[in-house]
């Protein structure tokens, strides 16, 4: 790639650090918090916690590449990767259940509980 | 600014910026597919960080996986016919707060590891023989329980999701 375009647009911008990697996972997390706490609809609520645990992945890799970590940071991404589809699976399956049940999906309808 | 450099921005443009899509968007498929576009991105910033396994399980799990798990809820949830698919926001004003101030403080602690250099060699190794190594040796242990915790997951989701039987 030529990076002459580049260097007289953007060569403004710093060389690449670790801190990059981690403020893009900074950015997703704080955005898939954001997701939990305003959305109404349950799936939509389960895709911000799906960016947080990406957000934790990248921090995971980011510092077996950068610090001392070494590759046990990747077994870590891989044990987060297997616990995120177990959880996606259980609670698509709850979704469904709460849909046959109450015919929504919206987090404050379901609040049979406060009677 | 070298190719590495201008590939990061790049990536990290797209992650952000669908992942923006993602909490922001009115329609829930523009959502869905904001999310494959993020899952895609950081599958990117796995490679930049010397992770192809990683990457590639990125690329199956989440976008082959997960993502159309997600889909199939919103496709079985949403009356098609009466075309509900947009979707409100509440407690806007407190979230904001609440994520800009956990945001301020996570880019503040990691603006401390600024001036970090990569502790490996530049070359990039496969990590996959390595990495299975260590899944059969000194890991052992966590993934025979990742693999039961799957296997009783699944079963669990697949009985709980079954229409009729179940009261």
């Amino acid at each position: 790639m030529d990076s002459g375009f580049f260097n007289t647009f953007f060569g403004w911008l710093p060389h690449v650090q670790l801190a990059h990697f981690l403020i893009v996972s900074a950015f997703l997390f704080a955005l898939g918090l954001y997701g939990i706490i305003t959305r109404r609809n349950a799936i939509l609520v389960l895709m911000g916690v799906e960016l947080v645990l990406n957000a934790a992945n990248i921090n995971l890799i980011a510092f077996s590449r950068y610090g001392t970590l070494k590759l046990d940071g990747q077994v870590a991404a891989i044990f987060v990767i297997i616990l995120a589809a177990a959880e996606a699976a259980i609670a698509l399956a709850i979704v469904l259940n709460i849909y046959n049940r109450f015919q929504t999906i919206n987090v404050d309808d379901v609040s049979s509980l406060k009677e | 600014m070298e190719t590495f450099d201008i590939i990061f921005y790049i990536f990290a443009l797209i992650t952000v910026g669908s992942a923006f899509l993602v909490v922001f968007s009115k329609n829930i498929f523009y959502a869905a597919f904001g999310l494959l576009f993020t899952f895609f991105g950081v599958a990117a910033l796995y490679v930049l960080l010397h992770a192809d396994f990683l990457a590639v399980t990125q690329v199956l799990i989440y976008v082959g996986g997960i993502l159309v798990l997600l889909l199939f809820g919103v496709m079985l949830t949403n009356k098609v016919i009466s075309v509900d698919m947009k979707t409100g926001t509440l407690n806007t004003v407190p979230a904001l707060i609440l994520t800009a101030v956990v945001f301020g403080s996570l880019s503040g602690v990691y603006y401390a590891t600024w001036s970090r250099t990569p502790s490996t060699a530049v070359t990039a190794v496969s990590t996959s023989k390595a990495i299975g190594e260590m899944l059969m040796t000194s890991y052992v242990l966590p993934f025979e329980v990742a693999s039961v915790i799957l296997l009783v997951a699944l079963v669990g989701a697949a009985l709980t999701a079954r229409r009729g039987k179940n009261p």
